[in-house]
């Protein structure tokens, strides 16, 4: 596009954090690659078979050929890329945020989906969301009693729950 | 002709009215509210679909999708700040004509011109969408094999980023697709003999993850503009000198919309922008765009909405999803036990013409709350990220627990939420492989068959001339650019 769009667009994208350069381009190449041949190593032990009677692994084989070479062509000519975000302070934030997801699916059957919810919503609030504390215990208190309503007493889902 | 007049008896059962109408609030709500868009919206709320019958599901998914068209105007034009990447054009003129006190006018506009396109659109759906069909009817194995291949590379390539990478995520979609049993031998292809891999993965947790988790996540990390004041909205009846000005720009705009919307990878983000440049190309004064111009509000935003709609023809036609929304709707078709594809007008006309018509109600409705309702919209703007990011989340994990009761999916939610998160990161885009992922089992199945019917023979698929056509044609577009980038070496050189 030859209008203005490029100028607007890099407007939008200055909050953006800065390109992560080309070891995040390799690291990505190097993932997908990595995907690509166990893929590969995978397929053949599932059997090939032939191309009149194709065997189980075939297509897995076609598609992890293709994943590969091309990870393989982006190690190489992608490295200048910009299209990569730097990993910052605010991605261990995302990382924490993720660390509460897994605990509260591993607590869920255990005690029910009341506490860990209000705990989860709690913490988003306060510490990922920055909130007042007043504005962090009214709406999470608010949100897991919604979902009580909602799901177990209107809908009458099977939650795990404690009440 | 008879589908087509009981579609209107299916959207006016007071049910499908109300879904309809929820759907279409929905959609500009979130069309409103920058960061979550469209797809996610659709895939957090997919497990609710599993309580409600299928013609009310999918009527409001489809207004989910084309009311956030009309949402993503209002953030525009108000705070320079585009609610969906349809309406990033929108901002040059539509932000101008609201610093010089005319935002009603925009938005006004922009609602007609909405109304417009997407009425253009839906007559153009229901007068194609059959004939399509009947011919797609006569597709064997071949066909469906090309063309699916076709939805995938030109989604992957068409769209926004790097192809390589796009292509490679499109790879990833379909091995996930192989996870679980083979059909045809009934080996158990990367399992790693956990019981709950065994029937594969299912298509809920993915675009859940990939779409919904991913997305707040990445959202997480604050990148978001301070909002501005939204400037007042007075007077949102545009002049008659306005439409009179308009007029061009919203005919041209419903056809390019309509044309691009089919094309697989092109969609309303797409077809947003061709509309905008043709304006501006056409127009005596082109130094007006971007200080203001009316057409500039009324070609993007009646162009995107034409192609939210008419990409639904090769869902509801062919079964091939031409964007990653499209992608949802075909898992949510699923879900529902209602495979898409030429069939689907014979079949299930109930929900083939329901879905279409409620499409003309959808519009109608847009169009009378767009405008009386703006003030709310404003307002809404004000909830704060922090505050929807925990809700969202709690809602996507307790969704996808009520799909089968499983924790494990739970678990698979996580792992796809990050693995949207890094590929966002890293600059792959999810949409390619999600939609890979769902046409995954169709195309293998496709291929092996005409492998089988073609004696093994890789080349019988140029033999057949539809699937010829759709390979050469494939291998034309995919050829293009690399054509062209070298002509343009060449003559730089001279």
């Amino acid at each position: 596009m030859s209008f203005d769009a490029e100028a607007l667009q890099a407007e939008l994208a200055e909050d953006r954090p800065p390109h992560g350069g080309p070891w995040s381009q390799l690291g990505a190449a190097v993932v997908a690659g990595a995907v690509g041949v166990a893929g590969l190593i995978g397929s053949v032990t599932l059997g090939l078979g032939r191309l009149t009677q194709p065997g189980p692994g075939l297509w897995p084989f076609v598609v992890c050929v293709v994943v590969t070479v091309l990870s393989i062509a982006l190690a190489l000519v992608g490295r200048h890329g910009t299209d990569t975000e730097k990993f910052s302070r605010a991605s261990v934030q995302t990382a924490v945020a993720v660390l509460t997801l897994l605990i509260f699916a591993a607590v869920l059957p255990l005690i029910g989906f009341e506490i860990p919810s209000l705990l989860l919503t709690f913490v988003w609030l306060r510490f990922l969301g920055k909130e007042s504390w007043v504005s962090s215990v009214a709406i999470s208190v608010g949100t897991v009693a919604a979902f009580y309503v909602l799901f177990v007493l209107l809908l009458q889902i099977p939650l795990p729950r404690l009440i | 002709m008879d589908g087509f007049i009981d579609g209107f008896g299916v959207v006016l059962e007071p049910a499908n009215l109300l879904y309809c109408l929820i759907g279409v609030v929905i959609g500009m709500l979130i069309g409103v509210l920058p960061g979550l868009g469209p797809a996610a919206t659709i895939a957090i709320l997919l497990p609710i679909t599993y309580g409600v019958p299928p013609v009310s599901a999918i009527i409001m998914l489809a207004g989910i999708f084309y009311g956030a068209q009309y949402g993503g105007t209002i953030t525009s034009v108000l705070l320079r700040l585009p609610g969906e990447a349809s309406s990033v054009v929108t901002v040059f003129d539509g932000f101008a004509l609201a610093k010089q006190g005319r935002a009603g006018t925009a938005l006004g506009i922009a609602a007609i011109g909405s109304f417009i396109g997407g009425t253009v659109s839906i007559i153009g759906l229901t007068l194609v969408a059959p004939v399509v069909a009947g011919v797609a009817l006569d597709f064997g194995p071949p066909e469906y094999a090309a063309l699916s291949l076709f939805g995938v590379l030109l989604v992957a390539t068409v769209g926004n980023g790097g192809w390589l990478k796009a292509v490679i995520a499109a790879g990833v979609g379909l091995l996930l697709a192989t996870v679980g049993r083979d059909t045809f031998t009934g080996a158990s292809r990367f399992t790693f003999d956990s019981l709950n891999l065994a029937d594969g993965i299912d298509f809920v947790p993915i675009a859940m993850g990939l779409f919904g988790l991913g997305e707040i996540l990445y959202n997480l990390e604050e990148r978001h503009h301070k909002l501005q004041t939204p400037a007042a909205v007075a007077n949102v009846w545009p002049s008659r000198a306005d439409l009179r000005q308009a007029r061009g720009a919203i005919g041209r705009g419903s056809v390019i919309g309509f044309v691009l919307g089919v094309l697989p990878g092109g969609g309303a983000t797409l077809s947003s922008l061709v509309a905008y440049a043709v304006e501006k190309r056409r127009s005596k004064q082109p130094e007006r765009f971007g200080r203001g111009a009316v057409e500039g509000v009324a070609a993007p935003e009646t162009a995107n909405n034409a192609a939210a709609t008419s990409s639904f023809i090769p869902l509801l036609t062919l079964g091939i999803p031409a964007n990653a929304t499209m992608a949802l709707m075909f898992g949510a078709l699923l879900i529902q036990g209602i495979p898409p594809g030429p069939q689907l007008v014979s079949e299930h006309p109930d929900l083939f013409w329901g879905v279409i018509n409620s499409m003309y109600l959808g519009n109608i409705l847009l169009l009378i709350m767009s405008i009386p309702l703006v003030g709310l919209f404003v307002k809404i703007l004000k909830v704060r990220p922090a505050v929807l990011a925990p809700i969202t989340v709690l809602i996507t994990l307790l969704g996808v627990y009520t799909v089968a009761n499983q924790v494990f999916d739970i678990f698979l939610v996580i792992v796809f939420g990050v693995l949207g998160y890094l590929m966002k990161k890293l600059g792959f885009e999810p949409g390619p492989l999600v939609l890979a992922f769902v046409l995954g089992s169709v195309m293998e199945t496709a291929v092996r068959q005409s492998l089988l019917i073609f004696g093994g023979n890789p080349a019988g698929f140029f033999t057949r001339p539809i699937s010829g056509t759709v390979l050469v044609a494939l291998i034309i577009v995919l050829a293009l650019p690399a054509v062209r980038a070298l002509v343009r070496r060449q003559k730089e050189r001279v």
